[in-house]
């Protein structure tokens, strides 16, 4: 899949940005006054930025809200009402803490709103049969475990940070290895593409066209995968690695920092990887991995 | 309305003679010729005179090469290119449509035909990453989504003569590699064809129940050596005499000559 700048900002913050609400509800830290609109504020940057980014990929983002309706069947959609939701929850929470009241149940509906938006985010991927690789509930427990693990590290939660940041790294490694192999096992290969299969080895002879088109660029990205390896060993560094050690050293305000950064860089580099590396079958009509 | 029809009245669709379809792309013109100018926005063409020109086409031709397994005796079958014409398959169980978050996408309930509604369409994009057959293409130019319609302007078109109310590939095709009909009438030509060539689903294992059928190629190794002008060829004179029997000697003697 082409791993377009949109959609990896997008995937990157708003899971980073739900992940602080989800501590800041479940009341971890119960800033007021200033800090509240302090705390809340980077926040929600981070969510509403993500999910603006997500409609500079959209051919008429002036329609958006027509993106509301389809609940029954589209995790898309389903998405944008549990973003809205919580959003507006949490701000009910937030305007209650910038003056000075803990609204208890409020944060604890909206924390469980921070979890369902991460969750239907990451279903729009892993419903997909047509990428065997995201189709699978490692693609669900990544986008939850890396949304709360990287809240925990911006809310300061040095012990639950640094327990889901470990989870989060075995994690990942699991989701590569089993996802290498899974459009192999998945049955789906140009001879069931083609149905020629029943006559003997197939191989794609000629395309269609000459140039290129909206399908390779979408969904034949393989440019960058032969760096994978590389890339796979700097997020776990970036992502995982280096918070955790930074955590354990003596509490200062310049490791935090330092942490938090590298994590946001870490989980960039991952999901940037996670298009990338992502085949689409559409892919064997053309020959191509 | 994303929800799938439980059943749809009719099950219009297409059937592809992989066996007959010689791969001279006149589909694939004649759809975007007809579908640039009337249903929906047009299929838009970006640099199409330059360097790198790109478009958006709702019906494309691959082609293959199947090397079959060796004959019995061992010797080395010859390979086969095959022409593979795809379009939307109108697919009975359409992920297409599910997923799609504003209703733009349906199936319709009377026949079956996957459609967009374009005014609905915030070009999410997600359509097409559900689609495994690469049938939708997002146009550059309108930022909606583009797929085959079945030429739902054609087939129930009045004002066009009887013979055109078909979709413009089937129309087109010299080689009558294309078929349309209805696939929920056992007596239809398409399902009568399906039934007789053993037409097949293109992935079945992804689960979406296309309604387009293809039809395999015929086998081609069994058919027996047999050749309608090799008694033509044979040499009519063996030994020739006279000026031509001269003739025949003196050029074969001259420096590569034929002996
Ligand atoms: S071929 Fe693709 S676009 Fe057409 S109905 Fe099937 S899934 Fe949808
Ligand atoms: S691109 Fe248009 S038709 Fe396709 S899923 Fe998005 S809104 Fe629906
Ligand atoms: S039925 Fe019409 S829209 Fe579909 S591929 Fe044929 S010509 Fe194109």
């Amino acid at each position: 899949m082409h791993p377009a700048p949109s959609v990896i900002i997008f995937t990157t913050f708003s899971g980073l940005g739900f992940g602080l609400l989800f501590w800041l509800g479940l009341g971890a830290i119960k800033p007021m006054g200033w800090g509240a609109f302090l705390w809340f504020f980077i926040a929600y940057a981070m969510a509403v930025g993500g999910l603006i980014a997500s409609t500079f990929h959209l051919g008429h983002p002036e329609r958006a809200i027509k993106a509301f309706s389809q609940w029954q069947t589209s995790w898309l959609s389903r998405e944008g009402i549990a973003a809205v939701f919580t959003l507006v929850v949490m701000g009910i929470y937030a305007l209650g803490a910038l003056f000075g009241v803990h609204m208890g149940f409020t944060g604890f509906i909206g924390a469980i709103g921070c979890l369902a938006t991460v969750f239907t985010t990451s279903m729009i991927y892993a419903q997909l049969k047509t990428v065997p690789r995201w189709r699978h509930w490692s693609t669900p427990a990544m986008f939850l475990l890396l949304s709360i693990g990287g809240g925990a590290l911006f809310a300061g939660q040095v012990t639950v940070a640094i327990v889901l940041l470990l989870i989060a790294a075995v994690m990942q490694y699991f989701a590569w290895m089993s996802g290498d192999g899974r459009l192999s096992h998945s049955g789906t290969n140009l001879k069931t593409a083609t149905g020629l299969g029943t006559i003997g080895e197939v191989r794609a002879f000629e395309p269609p066209h000459t140039g290129t088109n909206y399908l390779l660029k979408e969904f034949v990205h393989v440019v960058g995968r032969k760096h994978s390896a590389k890339l796979r060993q700097i997020t776990l560094g970036l992502a995982f690695l280096a918070p955790i050690l930074l955590l354990l050293l003596p509490f200062n305000h310049f490791f935090a920092l330092l942490a938090v950064l590298c994590h946001v860089a870490g989980v960039l580099t991952l999901r940037w990887l996670f298009f990338a590396e992502a085949e689409h079958v559409v892919g064997l009509y053309y020959g191509k991995r | 309305m994303t929800q799938l029809p439980s059943s749809t009245q009719k099950k219009l669709g297409l059937v592809i003679d992989l066996d007959t379809c010689v791969g001279c792309h006149a589909c694939v013109i004649s759809c975007k010729g007809w579908n640039t100018e009337n249903y929906g926005a047009p299929l838009s063409d970006q640099d199409p005179y330059g360097a790198n020109p790109t478009g958006t086409f709702l019906n494309r031709v691959h082609s293959y090469e199947v090397q079959p397994p060796n004959l019995k005796d061992g010797s080395k079958a010859a390979a086969q290119l095959i022409h593979f014409p795809k379009s939307c398959l109108h697919c009975e169980d359409a992920p297409c449509v599910t997923v799609c978050p504003t209703g733009a996408s349906y199936k319709r309930q009377e026949d079956g035909i996957v459609l967009v509604n374009e005014s609905d369409c915030i070009g999410c994009g997600l359509c097409a990453w559900a689609c495994p057959y690469g049938a939708r293409e997002l146009d550059a130019d309108e930022g909606v989504m583009k797929k085959c319609t079945l030429c739902v302007d054609r087939i129930y078109n009045e004002n066009l003569p009887e013979e055109d109310r078909q979709p413009a590939c089937v129309r087109t095709c010299p080689a009558e590699a294309r078929h349309f009909g209805d696939f929920a009438d056992p007596e239809s030509n398409v399902s009568i064809l399906t039934a007789e060539r053993g037409g097949m689903d293109l992935m079945p294992e992804q689960g979406t129940k296309p309604v387009n059928k293809y039809l395999p190629p015929r086998p081609k190794d069994e058919a027996p050596e047999f050749d309608v002008l090799a008694p033509y060829l044979e040499p009519i004179a063996q030994d020739a005499k006279g000026f031509v029997g001269w003739l025949d000697k003196t050029l074969s003697a001259m420096p590569r000559g034929a002996k």
